[in-house]
């Protein structure tokens, strides 16, 4: 900084600490809760300090012997689902963004450009203003209640579609020609050169869309219908549409804890490529 | 900016772009086309026949109450979201930019809100403002004011807004950051030496220079409020009480999925078409003027 | 080993009305194993006509043959050349020896024999030590290195250059310049080089081609360039200070520009008077810039004398005289040499 400012350092440390500590309550709760008995948290207030039911309420949640009127689905099972559809998503929408980025960008072929805007019109077409018909077609395809259904649908890009073909137009002719003169085709040239130097980008994006994809909510709402394909993030909601008494609020705060864990963990592992996806990603 | 040499093949990058444009067809532009079709059609509650209305369905929901509510409540939704998240995380992260020691200890520990689903975040607001079970209203109950958001419009409208803003920050702070650490330190310099103290320093150098990062982080944080906070408000309050948090997408899925009204959910998911339409233009114009900052 | 053959080399981007030629109908054989650099100002064509031999720009009309092949339709992988890029185009992410051996592996060439083939030419370039490393751990002069090596692990027919020193500061592209020369020497190898670089055409050339606007102005030894230059661009282009192409010289025939290289003007007691305009000592020379004293159109003459010379005073009358047998002639009109 530019001057010693003792006064206004402290001030900075505790605002810092306060903002901290606000953004921090709700998952405290969260966890403390997860680790009473139902009947603890219904006794308001409920103890803010951490109980002693950790192990049996993350258990009864992942073996789902708990939660009262809601879904009994096990959380396990749920995190299965959550997990291999945040992984096709997010796999999937890097796939296909590579290989029609690539096919964008190294190639000529007719309507090029007309392709390339279609996909950039998705950007204005978000699940949301086109549910009842989109809906309609996952039926229509017997997609309903699959992990097809699930994650077919969410993995147009067109995001990624552009982050690649901004990366790819950054890519040095040169090795494209030395690439060509060394006798690589153009599959070959994409294997061997294009996907090892984009591999910042797709951890990049990897992070992003895996949040995305573990995070879903509407969709999954609309075509799963299986306790059985359930998302976690679905599942917890399940939980509490039963009402506040009869609610084990214990364990669908274990659950919760148990749906943020995974993609929480992949940002603050992998934050130095979340901050990038961020970034790249936006516009 | 195109590339000067290229592959040659007549049928391989089609086969490239075919996984994508099967896609966008069948789950993009299939779909919207439908829904462009159904919003000039009515058609009875078990769909066995189906009449061409015009344009009777958006009248119909020029003429709907609820509708128009639903709009104003969207409005105040995400004009409050946007402005108290830009605020705070601004705020957060001037000050994070001040501090030296412990700055990526605090940044790490403001971003993962950001992998919270909304679904989740919902739930977790939920159930510490829950009238019988939740801690923070049992406190404000004990400070005298009674909350209950199953009833007070006010306070459900409170509630969403609070878990999307929580939501929101770590998103806002990373942008706003990035923003401050970009602004040439001689310029903070060149500042102090003509005596301007902290304070002043940051209303006349500092956020002016961040205008473009606020401005897009305005655009953004209002289409996150518009069509990423369905989780939130389904998963707290159910779009209550009444229809007092039943933001615009909020309707759309009610009056498709549940209400069953097609042809009026598919004239709302035209409206809603429109308002991206003109969020992303704006958004573009913004990020094209953005290059010569 | 083969020689390269140019016949009506044309090349056009674009279609209709805004086609731009950018090569006009090029000829030119090169023999086998000969070393021949094109040079020429910037957006002169030279490389769009490396490239064409290359395979990386398609040929709009004419033909280029390899050896006895016609290579008009072939890809750059089939023709049998190896080419060394300006920025090296080394593929960041292999090491070097991935780098050298990535052809190679592609042209499924069995294990042993790609790393005997790499480790001579590493021997060759002195890139033992680096083979594991990435190109970004290396200097400016080892890439350079390795992308010669890349070439040379290739055992081509013809090797291609395209101003592969221009990144390299003034006293390592000298030293490199000779390690060209060497390494021709050894393999003898056909080489078409390009290069803005004047001094490193007649230092490397054992013939040169000089190009302006996608023509061929000239093609021949590096001497007869210098001596017998075809025209008046290669007159002006070749050689530092550039040749004096006079229009006003006392003796000169009109509809002719008389042309004397600086070097070949002694200053004499009698003969063309100039006026001293400007001086600039160089070290081992000096260089006068004198203005016609006999009334004709204002123009510059530049002399070059030695450094012990005695200089002469700013705005004095110096009489000059052309060497005998050092003039040169060419028509106003074509530019093109005339018999003296």
């Amino acid at each position: 900084m530019v001057e010693r400012r003792p006064l206004l350092n402290a001030l900075s440390h505790v605002v810092l600490i306060l903002g901290v500590l606000i953004v921090a309550f709700p998952l405290y709760l969260t966890f403390v809760a997860s680790t009473q008995t139902s009947q603890a948290i219904m006794q308001a207030p409920m103890s803010l300090l951490p109980g002693d039911q950790l192990i049996e309420n993350y258990s009864a949640a992942l073996m789902g012997k708990g939660a009262g009127a809601g879904a009994k689905a096990p959380v396990a099972r749920m995190m299965t689902v959550s997990l291999i559809s945040a992984l096709i998503i997010s796999l999937g929408k890097i796939l296909i963004s590579l290989l029609s980025a690539f096919a964008i960008v190294y190639f000529r072929f007719p309507y090029r450009m007309f392709v390339f805007w279609s996909i950039f019109i998705t950007l204005m077409l978000p699940v949301e203003v086109r549910i009842g018909p989109t809906y309609k077609v996952v039926a229509d395809f017997g997609m309903l209640d699959s992990y097809a259904g699930l994650t077919i649908p969410l993995i147009a890009s067109a995001t990624a579609t552009f982050l690649f073909r901004q990366f790819f137009l950054t890519v040095p002719e040169e090795l494209v020609e030395a690439a060509r003169i060394d006798g690589a085709g153009p599959m070959r040239f994409f294997k061997d050169v294009l996907l090892p130097l984009s591999a910042t980008s797709i951890a990049a994006l990897f992070v992003i869309q895996f949040i995305y994809g573990w995070n879903q909510y509407l969709w999954p709402l609309l075509v799963t219908t299986n306790e059985n394909m359930y998302p976690v993030v679905i599942g917890i909601k399940r939980m509490i549409s039963g009402g506040d008494s009869e609610m084990q609020w214990n364990i669908v705060m274990a659950t919760a804890m148990l749906a943020m864990i995974p993609p929480a963990l992949v940002v603050i592992l992998m934050q130095k490529w979340f901050v990038k996806g961020l970034v790249d990603t936006e516009k | 900016m195109e590339k000067r040499v290229v592959f040659r093949s007549r049928w391989l990058p089609w086969v490239l772009i075919a996984p994508q444009v099967f896609i966008i067809v069948a789950f993009f532009f299939w779909p919207a086309a439908q829904a462009l079709l159904q919003s000039v059609q009515q058609s009875d509650a078990f769909g066995t026949s189906v009449e061409w209305v015009g344009l009777e369905n958006f009248i119909n929901l020029w003429n709907d109450e609820t509708y128009l509510a639903s709009f104003y409540t969207t409005a105040i939704f995400s004009v409050s979201v946007a402005v108290a998240g830009i605020s705070l995380s601004l705020m957060l992260a001037v000050f994070a930019d001040r501090v030296v020691k412990g700055a990526l200890i605090y940044k790490t520990l403001l971003i993962w809100p950001y992998a919270v689903a909304p679904a989740v975040a919902g739930v977790l607001w939920l159930f510490m403002f829950a009238p019988s079970v939740g801690v923070v209203s049992y406190g404000l109950r004990a400070m005298g004011v009674d909350w209950n958001h199953l009833l007070n419009g006010t306070h459900a409208m409170t509630l969403v807004v609070m878990a999307a803003v929580w939501k929101q920050i770590s998103y806002n702070f990373l942008f706003f950051l990035a923003g401050l650490q970009s602004i040439p330190k001689s310029l903070i310099e060149a500042a102090a030496i003509d005596g301007a103290r902290p304070w002043r320093r940051f209303w006349t150098i500092v956020f002016p220079l961040l205008s473009p990062t606020t401005f897009f982080l305005l655009v953004i944080n209002i289409v996150y409020a518009f069509f990423d906070t369905f989780a939130i408000i389904d998963a707290a309050t159910q779009g209550g009480p009444g229809k007092d948090t039943a933001i615009l997408v909020y309707k759309v899925y009610y009056d498709g999925f549940k209400a069953m009204d097609l042809g009026g959910s598919a004239a709302q998911s035209v409206v809603l078409m429109v308002i991206v339409v003109v969020l992303t233009v704006v958004q573009f114009r913004f990020v094209e003027k953005k290059v010569n900052y | 080993m083969a020689s390269i053959t140019l016949k009506n080399v044309v090349k056009r981007y674009g279609f209709g009305k805004s086609t731009n030629q950018v090569i006009h109908g090029v000829n030119a054989q090169i023999g086998d194993g000969e070393f021949v650099v094109v040079v020429g100002p910037s957006g002169c064509g030279k490389s769009t006509l490396l490239r064409m031999v290359a395979g990386l720009e398609e040929i709009s009309e004419g033909e280029i043959s390899i050896g006895q092949r016609v290579v008009n339709n072939l890809e750059p992988s089939e023709r049998d050349i190896a080419m060394v890029f300006q920025n090296y185009a080394l593929y960041p992410h292999m090491s070097v020896f991935e780098n050298m051996a990535y052809g190679l592996k592609i042209a499924k060439v069995p294990l042993d024999e790609i790393r005997a083939r790499v480790d001579k030419a590493a021997r060759i370039l002195e890139l033992g030590p680096y083979l594991r490393r990435k190109p970004r751990e290396l200097s400016g002069g080892q890439r350079q290195r390795v992308a010669m090596g890349r070439a040379i692990v290739r055992q081509p027919q013809v090797f291609l250059f395209d101003e592969p020193l221009s990144n390299l500061d003034a006293k390592l592209r000298a030293h490199t310049r000779l390690e060209i020369q060497k390494l021709h020497r050894e393999l003898g190898i056909t080489s078409l080089f390009v290069t803005h670089d004047q001094v490193e055409a007649m230092t490397l050339a054992q013939r040169m081609i000089v190009m302006n606007d996608g023509v061929m102005e000239q093609f021949g030894t590096p001497e007869e360039v210098y001596t017998r230059p075809a025209t008046t661009f290669v007159a002006g282009f070749i050689g530092s200070p550039p040749m004096n192409l006079l229009k006003n010289a006392p003796d000169a025939k009109p509809g002719t520009i008389v042309g004397i290289r600086p070097e070949h003007l002694d200053i004499t007691a009698k003969g063309w008077s100039l006026n001293v305009d400007a001086l600039e000592m160089l070290g081992a020379e000096r260089l006068v810039y004198g203005r016609w004293l006999h009334g004709a159109g204002d123009e510059l003459v530049i002399v070059r004398c030695a450094e012990d010379h005695p200089a002469p005073e700013l705005g004095s009358t110096i009489h000059v005289t052309p060497r005998a047998g050092r003039l040169h002639a060419f028509d106003a009109a074509t530019g093109k040499r005339l018999p003296i």
